[in-house]
């Protein structure tokens, strides 16, 4: 009976996230930058909760509180450091930048825009390979996530293939259908939705175990270290590493990059930054303490197994965490949703169309885009199904290799003498390099080549700096080409 | 150049507040206060300011300065250059 009625609410909740995509749809025109970008007419709360739904994925809500378990409530400043304060730094430097020339010169895509600016298809194409390489393992990881939900969730009953292969065909059916209008709408239903469930969450176990100073007394006395700020698996390197790479890798990635072009207007954007790091410390300091709470309760947690929907099955009802589950994969769902989006304009702009068939038919478009998506995520699927690492690994690696791009582009947004072959250089070699580092784990031919040194520094952030110093040093070496525009990028006062 | 001057503390503003998210000055210390370990409460008030200093970046102006652009008088509410408002969302 529990089991038919969490399944319920799961699918129940998925198909009303659904049924309000198709309600978009229906209001949607039949452009690309409609399909793509809403029509570049998303307001302030939209945007804001359609980038933080996108933000929170498998990574933030089931990898989080199993580090902070694991590890320790430190978690909670590293995201809170890089998603409140970094990223909304980042927002402004590059976001803003990029909406004010975007909007100018009506760019869809990152590719696009940096292609455009150095008349150069091969670094448009370069970009948007190197963002759809990253792209696949954080789909990846959406799908073990949702996954590993529904094992716990139903006790196996449901097994890991079912639950991926469930959320897979949603996100493919909702891009396919929605757009970004679709996705906009139920990102904001969903982060909405979240934000409230995850504080009912947390006052219900937290009122079980006898109030705050009781749940953390319970923690101390299991791990006294958890106390302390640092130590463990928390050094400075690892806090300083995580932070700047991912905050970093945030900016970069499709769909939220792509966000920097949905804006209706300036005001939009400015709202957003400066709501983002109270937004996102309501998030994070709930789910992440029920985490590290988590370690001072008698809860065992199997392998494999994912700490919230454990902890959330010993103190309150089946419904309630069949609801937590539905949310959590909700969130997966809208960060996949809008990534396969955000990888199939890549796909259709900067690869499809650039390389292969300049004058393809929009419709012809659409229908490359909606193959590409569904080949794209049953691609994912079938790796998830390998489950290479653990959530917070397989994200890590993604997101340091988007990080990578963005000194290159800060330095296109901001210094007129970039030059293209810098770009070039500055892109593609730290990113072959990081590529034979993490492939070096995997295939057997070659030794595995660490990916921190010195007490959890990650190679990624050094790999940042060189692609930073190869695009400024390139660039002074190196003349502009004939087809590059530095007027491209610059801001018009009205 | 539409640039001020005093404009420039926001960059070692921003340096610190990002810098200092994290609690440095409180590594290893173990004391907890009102039922959380004193550090995360650290985080709590920094992000709060964070909040507090960022709506003030916005309202100063110093936003659209560090772009180059003139601030709207009295108004943060201008679609910029007409290109992106098409009138909502109906088709």
């Amino acid at each position: 009976m529990t089991l038919g009625l969490s399944l319920g609410v799961v699918v129940g909740y998925l198909v009303v996230a659904l049924a309000l995509g198709l309600v978009a749809y229906r209001v949607s025109e039949t452009t690309a930058e409609d399909y793509y970008l809403a029509s570049r007419s998303i307001g302030t709360l939209v945007l804001l909760f359609t980038t933080f739904a996108t933000l929170l994925s498998a990574f933030t809500f089931f990898g989080g509180p199993n580090l902070a378990y694991a590890a320790g409530p430190e978690w909670l400043i590293v995201m809170g450091t890089l998603d409140g304060v970094l990223f909304a730094v980042l927002w402004y430097v590059i976001g803003y930048k990029q909406w004010l020339i975007g909007a100018r010169n009506s760019y869809v895509t990152l590719g696009e825009m940096l292609g455009d600016r150095f008349g150069s298809v091969g670094l448009r194409a370069l970009v948007a390979g190197v963002s759809l390489l990253w792209l696949f393992p954080y789909v990846m990881l959406q799908q073990m996530g949702a996954g590993e939900a529904l094992v716990g969730l139903t006790d196996g009953a449901v097994p890991y293939w079912g639950g991926a292969a469930l959320i897979t065909g949603f996100m493919i059916l909702y891009v396919a259908v929605a757009g970004l209008r679709g996705v906009a709408w139920t990102d904001t239903l969903q982060g909405l939705f979240m934000l409230s469930i995850v504080w009912v969450a947390a006052a219900w176990v937290v009122s079980a175990l006898g109030g705050v100073g009781a749940a953390t007394e319970g923690m101390l006395a299991a791990r006294p270290e958890f106390g302390s700020f640092g130590g463990g698996a928390y050094t400075p390197g690892f806090i300083v590493s995580s932070a700047v790479t991912i905050a970093f890798g945030v900016t970069m990635f499709p769909q939220i990059n792509q966000r920097f072009f949905v804006a209706k207007s300036a005001a939009t954007l400015k709202r957003s930054f400066a709501l983002w790091p109270v937004l996102v410390l309501l998030l994070f300091l709930p789910a992440f303490m029920l985490g590290a709470w988590a370690a001072g309760t008698p809860v065992t947690v199997p392998e494999d197994a994912n700490v919230l929907p454990v902890v959330l099955g010993e103190y309150t009802p089946a419904w309630f965490t069949a609801l937590v589950v539905a949310g959590a994969m909700a969130a997966m769902m809208s960060s996949s949703d809008s990534m396969l989006l955000s990888g199939s304009s890549y796909f259709t702009r900067d690869l499809y169309r650039p390389l292969v068939d300049a004058d393809a038919s929009e419709r012809r478009e659409a229908w490359i885009a909606r193959i590409g998506v569904a080949a794209f995520a049953t691609l994912a699927f079938v790796a998830s199904l390998f489950r290479p690492g653990t959530l917070i690994e397989v994200g890590d690696t993604a997101f340091s290799g988007f990080a990578l791009l963005a000194f290159p582009v800060i330095c296109a947004l901001y210094w007129p003498r970039t030059t293209r072959t810098g770009m070039v250089v500055g892109v593609a070699v730290p990113q072959a390099t990081y590529l034979l580092v993490v492939l070096s784990s995997v295939l057997p031919v070659v030794p595995t080549l660490p990916r921190t040194v010195l007490g959890g520094w990650d190679v990624a952030l050094g790999l940042m700096v060189l692609s930073g110093a190869l695009t400024l040093g390139v660039s002074l070496f190196t003349a502009p080409t004939e087809e590059s525009d530095a007027s491209r990028f610059a801001v018009v006062s009205d | 150049m539409t640039r001020l001057r005093s404009d420039l503390v926001w960059i070692p503003t921003f340096a610190i507040l990002v810098a200092f998210a994290v609690p440095w000055p409180l590594w290893g210390v173990d004391r907890v206060v009102a039922g959380l370990p004193v550090w995360i409460w650290w985080h709590v008030a920094w992000l709060g300011l964070c909040a507090a200093l960022f709506a003030l970046f916005v309202r100063s102006g110093a936003w659209e300065r560090g772009m180059g652009r003139r601030p709207a008088a009295g108004s943060v509410d201008r679609t910029v250059n007409g290109a992106v408002d098409r009138g909502g969302d109906r088709p």
